[in-house]
C-alpha cells in the first residue's frame, strides 16, 4: 500500500479522507507517524518512572510540533523553493548570531534566546536541503562540476559554523543532508568514490588535530567499555545490559529493571531505545524499526512520484536523513558506533529536535497532497 | 534567471533521481540489517550473560571519592584535613527543572538568593545522570530545615562527605591555597573518571599545585538494589585510593609568630633554611580564611574579600614586587670587593649627598649631615647611602646586574607553587628592549647610581630576599625553595622525602670576602651604631641583618582610596632581611612591610620573633628528641 498510488481513489475515504485532503494531510505517512509517537509516549511513562507532569509537558511539545507540520503541509511546494534561500540565508545570519551572542547551555553556545530559547542549527537541518534543491531545480543533472562545486561551498559554511559552536554531531549530520542532496542529484560515480577516498583521509587528520580528548575516548571506550566504568563506558555497559536482558519478548511495559531502577543514564532522550529493547524485547524493537522503515519507504515514494526536481530532492533528503538519524541513535545504544548526542527520532523526550522532524514531514506531505494542484 | 547548457530532459531526471532513491534504500536496508544484527546478538545470543547481569546482580556503581591527603607542618601539626560533613547534593536526571528547584530552595533558606544563578551553571555543567554537590557543610539547622520538605524535593537528598578544613584558620593560607568548585575549565583539565562523585578541587597555591597528589583515585561501591531501587547490600567494591598526605617545610610556631606580628599590616614574612632551601615561613597579610571557601564561598563574601583595599587574596609574598632598598647593600658590597673596586679598609668621606663627576645634582644620604670617614662595615652597619653611590658608580651596572641575578634577583625562584612574579632586575639590556623613545633606550649614569640604594627600576619579591638573604648565610649554596618536605602514601605507608634541589653555587669567592659581607650585617645588628641594634637585644644567638626602607612613588591608579589612605600609602615601604646563628646559619628570613616607614624597627623585630620562634623551638626538639634519634 505504501507504493500504492491512492490519488484517484481518495474521494471513497468519505469523510474523513476529504477533511485531511482539504489539510493536506497524507493519511499514510499521518497513521505511521502516530503510530510511533504512540509508542514513544508508552514508553516514555515508563523511562520517566511514571511521572505523569513529565507525560503532560511531552504531549504539549507534541501538540506544539503536529501544529508546525500542519502549518508547513498547507506551504505549497513552489512556494517552498522561491522562499527557501531567504530562508537559508536568515539561517546563516542567525547561526553568526550564535557565535557572537550565543547562551552557552552545557559549554557550548547552540541557543539564541529570542522570547523563546532557539537553536539556529535546527533550521539548518532542513533550510540547507531546501537551499540545494532550489539551486539544483532548474539546472540540468547530473550537475556540473561548477555547480557542484558551489553546492559544497554552501554545504561547508553553516557545518563549519555549526561545529564551532562546539557541536560536531549536529554539524556532520547538517553536512550529511547537504550530501544526499549531491547524491541523489545524480553526481557521477567518480565523484562519490574520491569523496569517500577524502573521507577516509581526513579521518586520522580529524583524530589527531581536530577531535577533543574527550571525543576519542568515546570512540576508544566503544572498543573497550569495561576500560572506563565511571567514564564513558557506563553509558554503552548499561545500555547494552538493558537491551540484552530484554531478550526476545521483554520484560514486560514498567518491568524493565536497568531502566526502572535508574542505572540506565538519560534513559528519557538519547538511551530511550535501550528500555524499549529492555521491556519489549526483540518483538517490540522489531516493530519499531519497521515503522521507521515503513515512513523511510513512504517517504523514498513521496519522493520519486514528485512531480519537480526541487520536491524530488528535497522529499528524498528528508527521507533519507530521517533514516539516518534512526541509524545513529540505535547503532549508538546498542554499542555499534561511538555516544553521540543524537535522540531517538519522535521518542525521545524534548521538543527541539521533535519541531524539526515535523517540520520534515510537514514538506513531504505538502509535496505528496499539493501534487494535482501543479501543472503536469 | 540562469543559462542553462542543454535543455532539461525530465524524464531521464527523473529515472536517475529515482536510480538513487533506490541506491539509499538499499543503504538504509544495509544499515538496518547491521542494527538488527547487533540486536539479535545482544538479545538472543547474549540474553542469559545480559540477563545474568542485569537480573542475579542488580548491581548500582556509585562512585566514591577519595578522601583527600592530608597536609602537615615539619613538627606533624595537622594544617589541613577533611571534616565529615553534611551535604546538599543535585541529580540533575532525577528532577525536571533545575532552575525551579533551586530557586524553591533558595526559599526556603538553603541556597543563598545570589548564588542561584551560579549554582543552576554548576548543576547544569556536570553530566545529568551524576550527582552534584551545590553545598558543602550544612549546619545542623539547614539539615533539620531539609529534612522536612524533602519529599517535595525530588532529586535533592543530603549526603554525608569530608569537607575540606583548616584548623588554623588563616595561618599559611597563602601557602596552602583553598578548595573551590571545579568549573569548565577545570573539568577539561582533568580526566572525568578520576574526579567522579568530586565536586571541589585544590584551586590555589600547594592545594592546587599538588592537586595530583593529594587527590588520590575514586572507588566504586557496586551495591546490590531490590526491585525498588533500596541498597539491600554492599557488594564487593573497590576502595578509593585516599590522596597522599604532605608534610609542609612550614613551621607552625614560627609562621603563627610571623603572622601574628604582622597583624594588621600589608606585608610578607619568607624564612628558608639557608642549608637546604626549605620554606619555613611563608605568610603574606592580610591572609584570608580558605574554611569559607570550603564551604562554597558566597558571592558576597567573596566580592567583598576583593574589593578589599587591602587585598587579601593577593599572594604578597609571592607576587608582591618591591623594590629591595638597602637591604641589597650587603650583595653589593662583596660584589665590589670581587671586582676590587673597595678593599676592606677602603674609606670614603661621606658629606651627606652625592653627585656624579660634573654634574650638579645631588643625591642625598639619608643623614643630611653625612657619615664622615667611612668604610664598607660601617657603610652597611649605618646604612650610608653615599658610599653605596659612589660604589655602585665605581662598580658599574652591568656588574650590579650581574651581582643581583647571582642572588637570584630577576628569576623565579622555582618554588612549588604558580604564580610566581620574576620581579625586576634592569640594566642596559632591559632598558633597551622596555623603553619605547630612542632616547629612553639608553641607560644614564644617574640610574646605576639609585639602583646602587636599591631604589629606582629594581624590584624583587619577598621570597627572592628571602632566598639572597639564604644565599648570603651559607655564603653561596644556592637551593630552589621548597614548601613540601616530604610525601607519605598511607597506603604503602611509604614516605617519601622530597629532593633538596640544588641550583648553580656562587663559586671562585674568596672566604675572606663572605666574611667581610657578613662581618657588616652582624655590624647593623651589634655595631656602635648599627642601625638595627634593638633587633638583637637579648638574643641568646647572633643575628646577622640588614634594614631597608624603600621609598614608594605611585599609588596604584586602580583602586579608589581617600586621601587619608593615599597618605598612608605614599609612606616607606619597611624592609628587613636577616639569618641566624651567624656562625652556623638555620635561619634566613625577609620582612616586607608596605607602608611600614621604618625597616629597622617595624620590620625588624618581625624578623626577631620569628628567629626566636624558629630556633627556640629547635633548640626544644633537639633536646627532647635527641635521645630518639
Amino acid at each position: 500500500m505504501i507504493f500504492a498510488d491512492d490519488q484517484p481513489a481518495a474521494n471513497e475515504h468519505g469523510r474523513i479522507g476529504y477533511v485531511l485532503r482539504r489539510l493536506h494531510i497524507d493519511p499514510l505517512l499521518l497513521a505511521l507517524i502516530l503510530a510511533v509517537l504512540a509508542l514513544g509516549c508508552i514508553v516514555l511513562y515508563s523511562a520517566s518512572g511514571m511521572d505523569n507532569g513529565f507525560m503532560y509537558r511531552q504531549s504539549i511539545k507534541i501538540a506544539v510540533a503536529f501544529s508546525v507540520l500542519l502549518a508547513v503541509a498547507q506551504i505549497s511546494p513552489a512556494w517552498m523553493r522561491r522562499v527557501s534561500p531567504w530562508i537559508f540565508g536568515a539561517g546563516l545570519v542567525l547561526l553568526v548570531l550564535v557565535l557572537i551572542t550565543g547562551d552557552v547551555g552545557g559549554g557550548a553556545q547552540r541557543w539564541l534566546d529570542v522570547g523563546v530559547r532557539f537553536q539556529p542549527s535546527e533550521i539548518m537541518k532542513l533550510a540547507l536541503p531546501a537551499a540545494l534543491a532550489w539551486l539544483l531545480h532548474d539546472r540540468s543533472l547530473p550537475p556540473s562540476l561548477a555547480l557542484i562545486a558551489t553546492t559544497i561551498i554552501m554545504i561547508l559554511t553553516p557545518t563549519a559554523m555549526v561545529a564551532l559552536q562546539p557541536d560536531l554531531g549536529t554539524a556532520i549530520l547538517i553536512g550529511l543532508t547537504g550530501a544526499t542532496i549531491i547524491f541523489l542529484a545524480g553526481i557521477g560515480k567518480r565523484y562519490i568514490f574520491s569523496a569517500i577516498a577524502l573521507i577516509a583521509a581526513a579521518l586520522p587528520v580529524m583524530w589527531y588535530f581536530v577531535m577533543h580528548d574527550y571525543q576519542k575516548r568515546r570512540v576508544l571506550t566503544l572498543f573497550d567499555p569495561e576500560k572506563d566504568p565511571l567514564g564513558a563506558g557506563y553509558h554503552i555497559i548499561q545500555s547494552k545490559i538493558a537491551i540484552g536482558s530484554g531478550g526476545i519478548f521483554g520484560k514486560g511495559w514498567l518491568n524493565g529493571s536497568q531502566g526502572q531502577l535508574e542505572f540506565l543514564p538519560e534513559r528519557s532522550t538519547d538511551f530511550i531505545f535501550a528500555v524499549i529493547g529492555e521491556e519489549f524485547g526483540l518483538l517490540g524493537v522489531a516493530v519499531l524499526m519497521l515503522l521507521y522503515l515503513a515512513i523511510v519507504a513512504r517517504g523514498f515514494y513521496i519522493a520519486a512520484t514528485a512531480q519537480d526536481t526541487f520536491s524530488r530532492l528535497l522529499a528524498g533528503s528528508i527521507s533519507f536523513t530521517f533514516f539516518f538519524y534512526v541509524f545513529v541513535n540505535t547503532a549508538m545504544v546498542t554499542g555499534l558506533i561511538p555516544v553521540v548526542g543524537v535522540p531517538l527520532p519522535l521518542i525521545s523526550a524534548g521538543g527541539t529536535s521533535l519541531v524539526t522532524l515535523m517540520a520534515g514531514f510537514g514538506i513531504l506531505m505538502s509535496i505528496q497532497t499539493h501534487r494535482r494542484l501543479l501543472p503536469r | 534567471m540562469s543559462q542553462r547548457p542543454q535543455i532539461k530532459d525530465h524524464w531521464q531526471e527523473q529515472r536517475l533521481t529515482t536510480g538513487r532513491i533506490i541506491a539509499c534504500c538499499i543503504m538504509a536496508l544495509m544499515l538496518t540489517g547491521l542494527v538488527v544484527t547487533q540486536l539479535i546478538k545482544l538479545q538472543v545470543s547474549g540474553y542469559e550473560y545480559y540477563s545474568a547481569q542485569s537480573q542475579g546482580n542488580r548491581i548500582r556503581v556509585k562512585p566514591v571519592p577519595p578522601p583527600r591527603g592530608l597536609i602537615y607542618d615539619r613538627n606533624g601539626n595537622i594544617l589541613a584535613e577533611n571534616l565529615p560533613t553534611w551535604q546538599l547534593v543535585i541529580t540533575a536526571e532525577q528532577l525536571d527543572d533545575v532552575g525551579d528547584t533551586v530557586e524553591r530552595l533558595s526559599e526556603k533558606g538553603l541556597v543563598a538568593a545570589e548564588d542561584i544563578e551560579k549554582t543552576i551553571q554548576l548543576v547544569q555543567s556536570r553530566r545529568r545522570f551524576e550527582p552534584v554537590t551545590i553545598r558543602q557543610q550544612l549546619s545542623d539547622t539547614d539539615v533539620a530545615r531539609f529534612a522536612v520538605v524533602q519529599p517535595y524535593f525530588p532529586g535533592v537528598e543530603i549526603r554525608a562527605g569530608l569537607a575540606r578544613n583548616y584548623p588554623n584558620g588563616n595561618i599559611a593560607s597563602h601557602a596552602l591555597g583553598y578548595m573551590g568548585a571545579m568549573n569548565t575549565e577545570d573539568k577539561e583539565r582533568l580526566d572525568a573518571a578520576a574526579y567522579a562523585g568530586t565536586s571541589y578541587i585544590g584551586k590555589i597555591a600547594l592545594e592546587r599545585s599538588y592537586e595530583e597528589e593529594l587527590h588520590g583515585r575514586p572507588g566504586h561501591n557496586d551495591t546490590l538494589v531490590n526491585a525498588h531501587g533500596r541498597v539491600i547490600q554492599i557488594l564487593q567494591s573497590e576502595m578509593s585510593v585516599p590522596g597522599k598526605d604532605l608534610t609542609l617545610t612550614i613551621d607552625l610556631p614560627a609562621q603563627q609568630a610571623a603572622e601574628k606580628a604582622l597583624e594588621g599590616n600589608r606585608g610578607a614574612v619568607v624564612a628558608m633554611d639557608p642549608n637546604n632551601g626549605e620554606v619555613l615561613v611563608f605568610a603574606s597579610g592580610p591572609a584570608f580564611d580558605p574554611n569559607s571557601f570550603t564551604g562554597g564561598i558566597s558571592t558576597t563574601e567573596y566580592r567583598a574579600l576583593q574589593n578589599d583595599n587591602n587585598q587579601p587574596l593577593f599572594n604578597r609574598g609571592l607576587r608582591g614586587r618591591y623594590p629591595p632598598g638597602s637591604t641589597i647593600k650587603p650583595i653589593l658590597g662583596l660584589a665590589a670587593l670581587r671586582h676590587n673596586t673597595v678593599t676592606p679598609g677602603h674609606k670614603m668621606f661621606c658629606r651627606g649627598y652625592y653627585s656624579l663627576p660634573g654634574k650638579t645634582h645631588r643625591y642625598r644620604d639619608w643623614k643630611p649631615e653625612g657619615h664622615g670617614m667611612i668604610d664598607l662595615r660601617e657603610a652597611v652597619s649605618q646604612s650610608c647611602d653615599t658610599y653605596f653611590y659612589e660604589l655602585a658608580v665605581d662598580l658599574g651596572i652591568d656588574n650590579i646586574e650581574a651581582a643581583l641575578r647571582d642572588f637570584g634577583l630577576g628569576e623565579v625562584t622555582g618554588i612549588d607553587i604558580g604564580g610566581e612574579s620574576k620581579g625586576l632586575v634592569p640594566g642596559k639590556a632591559w632598558k633597551k628592549a622596555n623603553f619605547r623613545k630612542p632616547g629612553d633606550q639608553v641607560w644614564f649614569p644617574g640610574e646605576t647610581v639609585i639602583t646602587g640604594i636599591g631604589q629606582g627600576y629594581l624590584l624583587a619579591t619577598p621570597l627572592q630576599l628571602a632566598e639572597a638573604t639564604a644565599i648570603l648565610a651559607s655564603r653561596g649554596q644556592r637551593f630552589q625553595p621548597i614548601l613540601v618536605k616530604s610525601i607519605h602514601d598511607p597506603i604503602s605507608n611509604e614516605t617519601t622525602e622530597q629532593p633538596h634541589i640544588q641550583k648553580d653555587n656562587l663559586e671562585g669567592i674568596d672566604p675572606r670576602l663572605w666574611d667581610t659581607a657578613i662581618d657588616s650585617m652582624a655590624a647593623v645588628i651589634y655595631g656602635e651604631r648599627g642601625t638595627a641594634r634593638a633587633v638583637g637585644k637579648g638574643a641568646p644567638y647572633r643575628i646577622a641583618g640588614k634594614s631597608g626602607t624603600a621609598q614608594v612613588f605611585s599609588v596604584p591608579q586602580d583602586e579608589e582610596y581617600d586621601e587619608e589612605e593615599i597618605a598612608e600609602r605614599m609612606r616607606d615601604h619597611a624592609l628587613f632581611i636577616a639569618f641566624a646563628p651567624i656562625e652556623n646559619p638555620k635561619i634566613a628570613v625577609a620582612v616586607v612591610v608596605e607602608n611600614g616607614r621604618s625597616g629597622s624597627s617595624v620590620a625588624g623585630p618581625i624578623a626577631r620573633r620569628v628567629i626566636d620562634a624558629y630556633l627556640a623551638e629547635s633548640a626544644n626538639t633537639q633536646a627532647s628528641t635527641g635521645v630518639v634519634e
